[in-house]
């Protein structure tokens, strides 16, 4: 725990990030993990395009093609949308309130490990009998008699993930009501640390449903239990109910902080305050609270009756006005502002058309009616890539530019980013544009082929031309994050020159302590009103001292790799009860074995004092004399 | 202020759960947990009512047929008895008298395991008496998901009881434990609201058929 630098061995750099609490490697690890998955959702996506290019293709089996799209929802949702949000979260949203670290650093690192031996284990499903296969929303009439471990393995996995996200939104929730700087209001709070913080309490109360929702079917298919067998007085539809409780919220919990970092950098490279913010924070609260109110709109067909239905639908439609006012905000954010075209500007440019077109599409949907039409069709397929890669890719990609530098300390290449930009741009629109008229003229959703002579071929087509660009554009990025870390040019604490929170008034990347002094901010983007007078720091709001750390730990590491090796035991022991005993007999032992090991972790946890360390006024003190590692 | 810091029941502050901010940020996180565990039950809640005396076939056994409201008064005294004994050990915490404090917990773990063994009795009687299993009817299923959860949750409450007793035993109070006991016991008090509303929605409803 030595605050020295020196130059460490692989495994010692290794060892440091299987234990660390620090929030910014956290990030670290989750924005790898979670590009890691992006890659494998977007090479599964590559699959079905590739399949649908031309009419009648064998390319992948039905059974394939089922199992390959049920996971690039899955993932792309689970594993890589959210991990990389967090990964901006947890790198940001310290630093922009003020703060030396979140609340719990050891629940931090929990969350990762918890989210990461998840997407691990639902991925092993590919090598252990094949993946799930009853679509990424799993309705209970089609999962309950999926056979294999398909649906165990998406069962398990999410499980033990989203134990990992609660703890995660927990987290975040108290950082930011409990760790704020003096001076730092609530509503002198970045956009971006408010998206996080509304994002954060739709997880606390939206993540429960699906865990429930996990458990019933995980009784259901490995205990013997019938909450969806209709013959033992089950019901199906609580699963629908259940999991659009859950999954509704979640894709506000998706693109609300995509808001916070678009709104960051529309105000940044307008190089102006953000217009209306105090509506923003309205607009934002609003969302989340509407959130709640409109599961039921993915569920019109179900036959919930009419009364029900219309409720939902203007439930549904009045979302819209709050996004509206965001959406107008944007605009005047630029509005007489001295607009700078970086890479992250033209995301947040190109984000309002796409993001709108995705809303009106889904005001369209939000008529129940006419939603009779769409229901299951590739209109629907449209409208929720407009609204998640028009809103939420587009803001991880323009996250990753604008943070690059202070998560690593070096910038990204411009000149391929936008690159990257314009490929993804113009690759997302041919891929996902025709595919409204391809649902409106009626190709279901999730099929495997289509016939020849149905006039579906040619959008078809060019929609998976689409892709490719798509696949390049990240390709280029790729490339770009390669070669920008061979070259490794350093930069300084504010590089794109216009930072205007506290995020940018420290060195990149922060020292591990992040604040030597806690700053004093005296308003809304307090950096910028620092610079505006002319300092170049922030105003402490305390002299140096001793600073409070947190220590390592590997006990997140090991709790989660408990319940990893449980999940293995609790599925294979639906084989073993198969088998009247006769394989399978390491099942329960090992189901046994990995809940031990989490509990006993949690033991020690709780009996072995963790008071953490000091970090000594002197060393600080030296710090600044000597430069940082 | 530091956490290992000795304290004389003058010295002692008056929120001792909320004094460092590591206390603070405990007791925050923890309301925020129970809120999430408020929406667990609430899906439970929702998940049985829907399922309720849904059964395959006329012979299974109906929560009418089954609920004895004697046996639950008993377990629900029991549980509502643990409660106000972890008050009055939160109440001798708070006055920095870790032996009384002490005693109530050992008495608060007594009266929950006492209504443990009456949960795992009633379980034990619907199963051999009606049948009534895990895996008989959609019924069986949520019933005793509910119920069970409830369980869980009072195993897991008796557990962190022991293990903070066992732990702290010869070291007394401090800034460091005594968040530890105060997040316990708030944890056993949502326990026993949530068993008020099994004892309302499950076992009262069950009654009037």
């Amino acid at each position: 725990m030595s605050t020295v630098a020196q130059k460490q061995g692989f495994l010692a750099v290794l060892w440091d990030y299987l234990t660390t609490v620090d929030h910014k490697k956290i990030a670290i690890l989750y924005l790898i993990s979670g590009g890691f998955f992006f890659l494998v959702g977007g090479i599964e996506a590559m699959i079905i395009r590739i399949q649908l290019a031309v009419p009648d293709n064998n390319f992948v089996s039905a059974g394939l093609y089922n199992e390959i799209l049920t996971m690039h929802g899955t993932t792309m949702i689970f594993l890589a949308a959210m991990p990389l949000l967090f990964a901006f979260m947890n790198a940001v949203v310290p630093l922009q309130i003020g703060a030396r670290d979140v609340a719990f650093p050891f629940l931090n690192s929990l969350g990762f490990w918890l989210f990461f031996f998840g997407g691990i284990f639902l991925n092993l499903s590919w090598f252990l009998g094949g993946a799930p296969d009853a679509g990424w929303t799993s309705y209970a009439s089609l999962s309950i008699t999926s056979e294999g471990h398909g649906i165990d393995f998406y069962v398990l996995g999410l499980q033990i993930s989203g134990a990992g996200t609660l703890i995660a939104g927990i987290n975040f929730l108290v950082t930011i009501i409990n760790m704020r700087a003096p001076g730092m209001t609530y509503m002198r709070m970045p956009l971006f640390t408010w998206s996080t913080f509304v994002a954060s309490a739709l997880i606390l109360f939206a993540f429960p449903p699906l865990t429930v929702g996990l458990f019933l079917m995980l009784f259901d298919r490995m205990f013997g239990a019938n909450f969806f067998d209709v013959s033992m007085g089950g019901n199906t539809i609580i699963w629908e109910h259940l999991f659009w409780i859950f999954g509704h919220p979640e894709v506000y919990i998706l693109i609300l902080p995509a808001f916070g970092i678009f709104s960051e950098i529309f105000a940044t490279f307008s190089r102006k305050r953000l217009f209306g913010y105090a509506a923003m924070v309205f607009a934002t609260v609003l969302i989340g609270f509407l959130g709640f109110m409109v599961w039921a709109h993915h569920m019109f067909t179900v036959g919930l009756g009419p009364t029900a239905n219309a409720i939902f639908a203007v439930a549904t439609m009045a979302i819209a006005v709050p996004t509206g006012v965001k959406i107008f905000n944007w605009m005047l954010t630029m509005w007489g502002g001295s607009i700078v075209f970086t890479t992250p500007m033209l995301y947040a440019v190109a984000f309002i058309p796409s993001f709108t077109a995705g809303g009106v599409t889904g005001v369209m949907l939000a008529s129940a009616a006419a939603d009779y039409q769409y229901h299951d069709t590739y209109f629907v397929v449209a409208h929720f890539h407009y609204v998640i890669v028009g809103g939420v890719v587009l803001g991880l990609l323009a996250g990753t530019h604008f943070y690059w530098p202070k998560m690593f300390g070096t910038m990204l290449n411009e000149f391929l980013g936008k690159i990257t930009f314009w490929l993804f741009l113009i690759g997302f629109h041919a891929t996902f544009f025709v595919q409204h008229f391809l649902g409106l003229m009626g190709m279901p959703r999730r099929i495997w082929k289509f016939l020849d002579g149905q006039g579906l071929n040619l959008f078809n087509l060019i929609s998976t031309i689409g892709a490719v660009f798509m696949a390049v554009a990240v390709l280029v990025l790729v490339y770009n994050i390669i070669i920008t870390q061979i070259k490794n040019v350093r930069v300084g604490n504010d590089p794109w020159g216009d930072g205007r929170t506290l995020e940018w008034a420290i060195a990149s990347p922060p020292p591990f302590y992040n604040f030597k002094q806690l700053p004093l901010v005296r308003g809304l983007d307090p950096y910028w009103i620092e610079k505006m007078e002319g300092n170049t720091k922030m105003t402490p709001a305390e002299p140096v001292g001793d600073i409070h750390m947190p220590n390592n730990s590997f006990i997140p590491f090991v709790m989660s790799l408990g319940l990893f090796i449980a999940a293995f035991g609790a599925m294979y022991q639906v084989d073993w009860r198969a088998s009247d005993g006769e394989s399978f007999v390491w099942a329960i032992p090992v189901l046994i074995i990995g809940l031990l090991i989490t509990l006993g972790s949690m033991a020690v946890r709780s009996l072995k004092d963790d008071h953490g360390y000091h970090i000594h006024k002197e060393d600080l003190l030296k710090d600044d004399e000597g430069g940082r590692e | 202020m530091d956490a290992e810091q000795k304290f004389t029941s003058r010295t002692w502050p008056e929120s001792p759960e909320k004094t460092t901010l590591e206390g603070k940020n405990k007791f925050l996180g923890f309301w925020l947990f129970l809120g999430g565990e408020t929406v667990l039950f609430a899906s439970l809640f929702a998940t049985y009512l829907a399922l309720k005396d849904k059964v395959p076939s006329d012979d299974h056994a109906l929560a009418i047929d089954m609920f004895e409201l004697p046996l639950v008064f008993i377990m629900t005294m029991l549980l509502l008895t643990s409660s106000l004994t972890s008050v009055y050990a939160m109440y001798h915490m708070k006055n920095y008298n870790f032996q009384k404090m002490k005693t109530w917990l050992i008495i608060t773990v007594g009266l929950g395991l006492a209504f443990l063994g009456f949960e795992i009795y009633e379980f034990n009687h619907y199963v051999h008496e009606y049948h009534h299993t895990f895996t008989s009817s959609a019924f069986g299923s949520s019933f005793y998901t509910l119920v069970g959860f409830h369980g869980a949750h009072v195993v897991v409450g008796l557990g962190w009881f022991l293990l903070l007793l066992i732990r702290n035993t010869n070291r007394g109070l401090n800034l460091y434990n005594a968040p530890k006991f105060f997040l316990a016991s708030l944890y056993w008090h949502f326990i026993d609201v949530v068993w008020v509303f099994i004892f309302t929605v499950v076992y009262l409803m069950g009654m009037v058929g």
